[in-house]
């Protein structure tokens, strides 16, 4: 063999990957090659690739089982790391962890997003020392993805498991694309599950798609295959900045859905009647421009990039229609991550509040709610992005301070006509006022009573009243809210503030 | 069989169906009252009611069974 052969030869088995019955095992499951995933993914395909001869002195380790490089999405430059599970399951080795560590910081110095492609059973106990407690053994990969958070948008398209200490790369990520039936995450198997604490449960059960989607919250987006979850990504990025030194390119402005109702008749007389925030939401911003995170996680809060007048905006909505709104551990939760994701990257928020409160009773507390909101009302705080507050139509208690409420200096709180804004809703207060005088009351004059009492609460907190007192900047139809915030985020554009400075403040996670 | 249970804690506001009654996927068959916010409980499997487990006025807390269908 000539030395042009021997080069041929080496090239074309690495880029084969691992033995024919992997591939053919994954092709079952749906589960394209790692190189196919690829050139779905970017515009043509690995542009650069590195260390594509890693290993190349074993038999059956082609790559060592992670493709490595830079390629273009969108027209815009990015790092990817990809694991091959037709290798040794996609395990990490020595080399594997290194080539992930060498393009993290080529993502670095670079300032481009970067793109994980999961697909790995963890760590190849055999070469622990190697690749696990070192400088550069594993816990580097998450040391860099801490360091890069918030500098450049990081996304896990996880594709099949991410097992054991491999799960943190998902939990390092901006935003978490799962594939159901697939994807899966954990630190114990259920295996180890079965042997430490007896527990028997599937994989599907324990770590899927679907549960961390709905449940956990670790997963923010659920696709029913490969393709939809590359799409998912493809789109999601055009939202976002190459880094944190520049905005999102703005697009061509769309006009709103035309179909459907008008705000007006979208939000109904009765404050405690549940409606569809997606509807509102519709016309508000540009049509078809909503990619929503964590749609199945704590889904009386919505959250969302869209674009309004071809620039994006982050929506943090209540979705009056799911547990009539209520702020939960989980929906504060969901927000906190959200907003920060959006204010690292200098995308504007906006707030549709229609709020209860927060939820009570003694299993939120044990479950922290306090702590939770305080995660919430925190973020909101920090961020310094322009904030745009619209109370849609009752913000109660806490729930007025989490949705960015007049002390929270967002640029402005807008009011529709119908408004309530209060410690607690009329009924309520009525009653914690004057439980003991309604109670002496003799039974014909207590409805008498409460009505009254009822009317004078509703005209103390009338929202021309708060208006007057300059507690609301202004108070606007509903269905000029779309012209009202184009004009407000041009105006608002050049806000370039700091929060305070610090090292950093004390989380109250 | 398919088991309807409360998404949240609160009370029972309202019933809509009676034992026997068929009913659609996503059909409203209880109305929780919690935090003054009327809840509606849908349905995700069609069926015929076969029992009711909660009336008007009781308390419920969060994942209580509410209706049975089968």
């Amino acid at each position: 063999m000539t030395f042009r052969d021997v080069f041929q030869n080496r090239v074309d088995k690495i880029k084969q990957g691992g033995q024919e019955k992997y591939h053919e095992s994954n092709k079952s499951k749906g589960k394209l090659f790692v190189r196919e995933r690829l050139q779905l993914l970017l515009d043509d395909g690995v542009d650069v690739e590195d260390a594509f001869f890693a290993n190349c002195m074993a038999e059956d380790l082609p790559a060592d089982g992670v493709v490595t490089g830079i390629g273009k999405i969108n027209g815009q430059t990015v790092c990817v790391m990809a694991n091959d599970s037709t290798v040794k399951a996609g395990s990490w080795g020595k080399r594997t962890v290194e080539k992930i560590l060498r393009i993290q910081e080529t993502a670095i110095k670079l300032e481009v997003p970067f793109i994980y492609l999961v697909d790995s059973a963890g760590a190849r106990i055999t070469d622990q020392i190697e690749m696990f407690p070192n400088r550069r053994g594993a816990g580097r990969i998450f040391y860099n993805q801490i360091k890069m958070s918030g500098r450049v948008p990081q996304v896990c398209l996880l594709f099949g498991p991410s097992a054991a200490g491999g799960a943190y790369i998902p939990a390092f990520c901006d935003v978490v694309i799962m594939v159901e039936g697939n994807a899966s995450m954990y630190l114990g198997s259920p295996r180890m599950a079965e042997k430490v604490i007896g527990e028997k449960v599937s994989l599907e059960e324990m770590g899927g798609a679907k549960m961390h989607c709905s449940v956990s919250g670790v997963g923010d987006v659920l696709a029913n295959n490969e393709q939809e979850a590359i799409s998912y990504a493809q789109h999601y990025l055009s939202y976002f900045p190459a880094n944190f030194r520049g905005k999102a390119p703005a697009q061509a402005s769309k006009a709103v859905k035309a179909s459907g109702r008008t705000i007006r008749e979208i939000i109904p007389e009765s404050p405690n009647t549940p409606f569809n925030m997606y509807a509102l939401i519709d016309k508000v911003i540009d049509e078809n421009s909503f990619c929503e995170i964590k749609k199945y996680f704590a889904q009386e809060l919505i959250t969302g990039l869209a674009r309004i007048d071809g620039k994006v905006i982050g929506i943090i909505a209540n979705q009056p229609l799911v547990k009539g709104g209520v702020l939960f551990t989980d929906s504060a939760d969901k927000a906190a991550k959200f907003i920060q994701l959006c204010d690292a990257f200098h995308i504007p928020l906006l707030f549709l509040t229609d709020v209860p409160g927060f939820m009570i009773g003694t299993k939120v507390e044990r479950q922290g709610i306090i702590r939770h909101g305080a995660k919430m009302l925190s973020a909101m705080t920090e961020a310094t992005v322009p904030k745009i507050s619209v109370i849609v139509r009752k913000a109660y208690g806490a729930g007025l301070y989490a949705m960015a409420g007049p002390a929270f200096e967002p640029d402005c709180v807008l009011a529709f006509p119908n408004a309530q804004i209060a410690v607690m809703g009329p009924e309520a207060a009525v009653n914690a006022v004057y439980a003991n005088r309604i109670a002496a009351l003799p039974e014909d004059e207590r409805i008498r009573f409460i009505e009254e009492k009822h009317r004078e609460y509703q005209e103390e907190i009338d929202i021309y009243r708060l208006a007057s007192e300059m507690i609301v900047d202004d108070i606007i139809d509903p269905d000029q809210l779309r012209e009202q915030l184009v004009k407000r985020y041009a105006a608002y554009e050049m806000k370039n503030i700091t929060f305070t400075e610090r090292k950093h403040g004390v989380y109250p996670v | 069989m398919h088991e309807v249970r409360a998404t949240m804690a609160g009370s029972v506001w309202r019933v809509e169906v009676k034992v026997g009654d068929t009913v659609e996927i996503d059909q409203e068959v209880v109305v929780i009252e919690s935090m003054k916010m009327e809840i509606p409980i849908l349905t995700e499997k069609a069926g015929r009611i076969k029992a009711l487990h909660v009336a008007a006025g009781d308390f419920i807390d969060e994942g209580d069974l509410l209706v049975t269908i089968e």
